[in-house]
């Protein structure tokens, strides 16, 4: 029964939410050949502890969100909209990934 | 068997009387009693049957652990079963009933299955499956179902209402700092301690008193406590809700609640709810849940007549009932003396059997200062009587020493017989660590006291009280301030933390007794007796190989009735432990799970029936439908016209008729509830060329084109079209059903994948009402609506066509010249406000021809004939090329899916591919959802399945629309069966190419 903190409306029931999927995924060029799609599509972790998760504030703002979620015990460590120039027009600091 | 209400003395008004009926009787008891207390008062003692052998079932308890008074309340659609007697408060005019019994509990014929109970031991239900040894007899799903009726029908559990629950339920959310479970002077104590240090605390209780074990000790000074206590949480602002369970624990501090509202009331304020739903966030929880006590597993241990010994003492003190003249009382260690003594004080001849050799000397000197007659080294073997107690025998202590004897409680020998109408047991103490275990946290063994603690906090929740293993009143009192005092600590309230006293506090160590057996006497002793497993069930689930104790517990069933284990747990678990040579530790214990007493279903879908659970959504077009002879239909959550009925019309009249109105003339349908889906930004074609399959990238500004968008994973998702208005502006149009979930994708694409890309997308769906004209004369009909009828001529506006322009009157107005329907058709769409005089002007218009309004009966029916899809074929399964549609299929550009359609399982030519059904025999009808199957093997899967039916009135006979594998071609020539054998049997139909009117197309580009 975890509650989000949606960066734009504030902290929310997850109810108003959905869940999206593994935020680590980075999908390949769509011309990409069909194996690194599969692998993209089809493989996960399946990941005890913390994990990078979409999640769409649905009912609320619209965003789709990346929430950082221990899968064991619901914690919620941070939440970030997953856009950065949103993130950045709402003050959010959004690390470089290298 | 004489259980009587005292003239005095318990928490009941005397001064009124309530009436009930049970059974076919009417009785009486008292406001302050609770059913079984009321029944028991009345010397009722076969209150139901047992779920397996029918064995008589009375009062066993007197908490939420009742395992023997399970009754059915109430009468017609408010019939509730399964209800512990001993939780229900009484009510004037209630109506209760005993369960699993015909013709009544007294005379119950069921009763013949203990004579077969061999049949019904451990595993039963698994070992129907393969059959009855030594020969297997009756082996085989066929027997199974045999079985089954059989099964169901001996081992019911109360009869429900079949009518709808009259009743409604509401969800409550709400938050604290605090939540204190139990409120017995742990809890009490617990609350105070952080409501004082200036907390938010919720204390919920499920008694209908606050109190606790207070409740059920005897004389003014336990009152006076109670009574002083609650006036001191009312001062500090504790909110103290009662009739609440808390039923679950889960994660961020989120506690189940289920507050029973009205189901104490005779007659309810309609418009209470009859149960509450909270769930509650709390920052710190204390459970201070109690202690559940634990019977011995003696031979009939659950004839009516046995019950645990501070139950009795509860009947005494809280409800003025004698449950006996003539009491054993079993016991191995300190708890039972107080109900001994007290049941002594009311005029009970005592006996207590301490299967302890040594006793400790200030419970002797009180015993015998009382007149309770006491030995040590003995035990309850057997109790005798069928339908009560008339005597038990005595088992008395061999040997001495463990070592001697069995594990699970030492050697025993038979002893005499000594006769009583009453067998109190205490067996030991089980803390309730129930909602702890739905945390995931394992409790460990305490061996000096034998039961299993949870001795560490977890997630800031803290067990306080009897549920710590404290078993006086001074320590649970001191432990409840402990946890109250730490829970504010952890909020960072500056308190002085006091130590938790250590679990236990008896004079003398308890010692450890689980059941009885004597070599040469076949006792009948229940380990969980609400689902009838016995302590040999659990040794033969033993010898057949089980040694975990979760597959125990599936296996015989052992703690899977509503009790949930609380009865039972431990002594399957000691009795396991025997079996395996090991100690209690190390076999472990079961997980309990929510809800720690049942919740209805209804409690659990609150307001959410009806519309509530699936909302009804109307076009704005909705009342000018009705009032134009539509008969409605759900289409997902939409109203939509099905059919526009004339003078009687049926309703496969009237939608032939519109069909050919239509292809003959005009038709007009509301088409609002499809998706829409305005699409803006300088990016816009270079995001709509990568969601669509199809080029979007050379659409010139007023034109429309059909797309399709697949998943990820290159199957379909969703088709429509998109019409350019500008430079930078589309419309996108989706199918109805998939309208939130396309724009939840195109979302997603644009936040997550493609940041860099400058669109926007915005649901436009309820900002417009659509209507199709389609039909021959639809362009006669649209130009004597718009300002300037002749921007539709052929040439300005072709087909695929879209335009921006004004209806008469000044409506802004946006067209497009595209068609579902097959004939020469448009889709024109208003501001929905502008939605009704849209359709006046259109309606007016199309009568000047002769035209019509079809519904979706219409609209399936042509599209079928079309072999257009709709979302019945684009089932999440069904590729491009499966739907017939490959060449929508760029191959000139990457897009959504384009990497993974292309796997070789998806382009396999034998994949079912979208086809055209025909009756071999045209007059014969077949069904959507038929499966279609080769002539010889009209079996298993078939080779494909129909979407969709309908008597197409162009062809004069029925057509289908559906799937087969390979595809129209494969079959040329050949029979297929629509094989549907429930309803209307096999019909030989014949596979043709999916478009089976206008194939070309010319009808829609005139
Ligand atoms: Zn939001």
């Amino acid at each position: 029964m975890i509650r989000i903190a949606c960066p734009f409306c504030g902290e929310r029931d997850h109810s108003e939410f959905t869940y999206g999927g593994d935020a680590s995924v980075v999908y390949p060029p769509l011309d990409a050949p069909a194996e690194d799609w599969a692998e993209a599509v089809f493989l996960r972790e399946n990941i005890r502890g913390m994990q990078a998760e979409t999640w769409h504030h649905v009912s609320g703002c619209r965003l789709w969100l990346i929430v950082e979620r221990d899968t064991m015990t619901h914690e919620i460590r941070s939440v970030r909209p997953a856009h950065p120039g949103i993130a950045r027009a709402l003050g959010i600091n959004v690390e470089e990934e290298a | 068997m004489s259980a009587r209400r005292l003239i005095q003395g318990g928490r009941i008004d005397r001064e009124k009387s309530l009436r009930f009926r049970w059974d076919d009787r009417v009785l009486s008891g008292h406001p302050g009693d609770s059913l079984a207390s009321a029944l028991l008062a009345n010397n009722q003692w076969v209150l139901g049957r047992s779920f397996k052998y029918h064995r008589p079932r009375g009062i066993m308890s007197a908490g939420v652990e009742e395992s023997g008074a399970i009754v059915t309340v109430g009468k017609g659609d408010r019939r509730v079963v399964n209800t512990k007697a001993t939780m229900q408060e009484l009510h004037d005019g209630m109506e209760a009933s005993g369960q699993n019994a015909w013709p009544s509990v007294r005379q119950d014929l069921g009763a013949i299955n203990g004579l077969f109970s061999r049949f019904f031991s451990a595993g039963f239900y698994y070992k129907t499956f393969m059959g009855i040894p030594p020969f297997e007899w009756g082996r085989g799903t066929g027997m199974w179902m045999w079985y089954e009726k059989f099964i169901r029908r001996a081992a019911g559990m109360g009869n429900a209402s079949r009518e709808p629950d009259p009743d409604h339920y509401d969800h409550v959310h709400g938050f604290c700092d605090v939540l204190v479970v139990g409120s017995g002077i742990a809890g009490m104590s617990a609350a105070l301690a952080a409501a004082e240090a200036g907390l938010e605390v919720v204390l919920v209780e499920q008694d209908w008193e606050p109190g606790g074990d207070l409740l059920g000790q005897y004389g003014a000074e336990a009152e006076r406590r109670r009574q002083g206590m609650v006036q001191d949480l009312q001062t500090a602002g504790v909110r103290l809700m009662l009739r609440t369970t808390a039923f679950g624990l889960y994660d961020n501090g989120v506690a189940g609640l289920l507050e029973r509202v009205t189901d104490h009331l005779k007659d309810p304020h309609r418009d209470l709810p009859r149960q509450r739903f909270h769930v509650l966030r709390a920052r710190q929880t204390i459970l201070a849940t109690g202690a559940i006590e634990r019977g011995i597993a003696f031979g009939n241990n659950d004839r009516p007549g046995v019950m645990t010994a501070d139950s009795a003492g509860l009947y005494l003190n809280r409800y003025g009932v004698l449950a006996g003249e003539q009491v054993v009382v079993a016991t191995n260690n300190d708890s039972a003396y107080n109900v001994a003594l007290d049941l002594a004080g009311a005029g009970a001849e005592v006996s207590v059997l301490d299967a302890r050799a040594r006793i400790p000397g200030r419970l002797s000197e009180l015993a015998a200062d009382a007149d309770v007659n006491l030995r040590n080294n003995c035990t309850v073997m057997k109790a005798n009587g069928a339908n009560g107690i008339r005597s038990v025998n005595v088992a008395i202590r061999s040997g001495g020493t463990r070592s001697g004897g069995t594990r699970s409680g030492g050697a025993w020998k038979a002893g005499s017989r000594q006769d009583c109408d009453l067998v109190l047991v205490s067996g030991g103490w089980s803390p309730v660590v129930n909602l702890m275990s739905h945390r995931g946290v394992r409790p460990t063994w305490n061996a000096d006291i034998a039961c299993f603690l949870v001795p560490e906090p977890h997630e800031g929740i803290r067990m306080a009280g009897a549920a710590a293993g404290c078993w006086t009143v001074n320590d649970c009192a001191q432990s409840g301030l402990s946890a109250g005092r730490a829970a504010a600590r952890a909020l960072g309230r500056e308190v002085t933390i006091v130590d938790a006293p250590a679990p236990g506090g008896w004079e003398s160590p308890i010692r450890p007794l689980y059941e009885v057996r004597i070599d040469g006497w076949k006792l009948k002793s229940l380990v969980d007796p609400q689902h009838d497993v016995t302590s040999d069930d659990v040794r033969l689930a033993h010898r057949e190989g089980f040694v975990s104790v979760e597959h125990l517990k599936r296996y015989t069933t052992l703690g899977m009735a509503t009790d949930g284990g609380k009865v039972g747990n431990v002594i399957g678990l000691a009795l396991m432990a025997e079996a395996l040579g090991r100690d209690i530790p190390e076999v472990g214990t079961t997980t309990f799970r929510p809800p720690y007493t049942p919740v209805s279903i209804g409690a659990l879908r609150g307001r959410s029936v009806d519309t509530h659970f699936r909302p009804l959504r109307r076009t704005p077009l909705h009342d000018w439908n009705l009032a134009h002879g539509a008969t409605m239909t759900m289409a997902g959550l939409w109203h939509r016209p099905w059919y526009f009925a004339r003078d009687g019309e049926t309703i496969s009249e009237a939608y032939v008729r519109e069909t050919e109105t239509t292809r003959r003339a005009v038709g007009l349908c509301d088409v609002t509830s499809l998706g829409k889906i305005a699409v803006q930004g300088p990016d816009a074609t270079e995001f709509l060329n990568r969601v669509y399959t199809n080029p979007f990238a050379k659409l010139p500004i007023g034109k429309a084109r059909y797309g399709i968008m697949l998943r990820d994973d290159g199957i379909v998702m969703d088709d429509g079209t998109t019409w350019r208005l500008g430079e930078t502006e589309y419309f996108m149009t989706t199918t109805t059903a998939h309208a939130a979930k396309v724009m939840a994708w195109l979302e997603e694409l644009l936040q997550t994948r493609w940041p860099d890309l400058r669109v926007h997308v915005t649901s436009v769906s309820e900002q417009w009402s659509g209507c199709a004209v389609a039909g021959p004369k639809s362009r006669e009909v649209l130009a004597a609506c718009v300002a300037d009828g002749a921007i539709l001529d052929n040439d300005r506006f072709p087909f695929m066509g879209v335009i921006e322009t004004e209806l008469k009157g000044g409506i802004p107005c946006r067209i497009a010249r595209i068609s579902f329907s097959g004939e020469l058709a448009y889709e024109a769409y208003v501001p929905s406000d502008y939605g009704p005089a849209m359709m006046d002007l259109l309606w007016a218009a199309a009568a000047e021809h002769d035209g019509c309004l079809y519904g979706l009966e219409a609209l399936g029916a042509m599209r079928i004939e079309k072999g257009h899809v709709t979302g019945a074929e684009l089932d999440g399964r069904v590729t491009l090329e499966d739907a017939g549609l490959g060449r929508m299929g760029s191959e000139n550009k990457s897009y959504i899916g384009s990497a993974l359609r292309k796997r070789p399982e998806l382009l396999r030519e034998d994949r079912p591919r979208l086809v055209g059904i025909l009756p071999r025999d045209r007059s014969q009808k077949f069904n959507a959802g038929s499966i279609l199957c080769h002539p010889d093997a009209v079996s298993g899967l078939g080779e494909g399945w129909i979407t969709g039916v309908t008597h197409s009135p162009s062809n004069g006979h029925w057509i289908g629309i559906g799937f087969i594998s390979g595809g129209h071609e494969a079959w040329d020539g050949k029979t297929a069966i629509a094989a549907d054998p429930v309803r209307r049997g096999n019909v030989e139909v014949e596979i043709v190419s999916p478009h089976m009117y206008d194939p070309d197309g010319e009808k829609m580009h005139g």
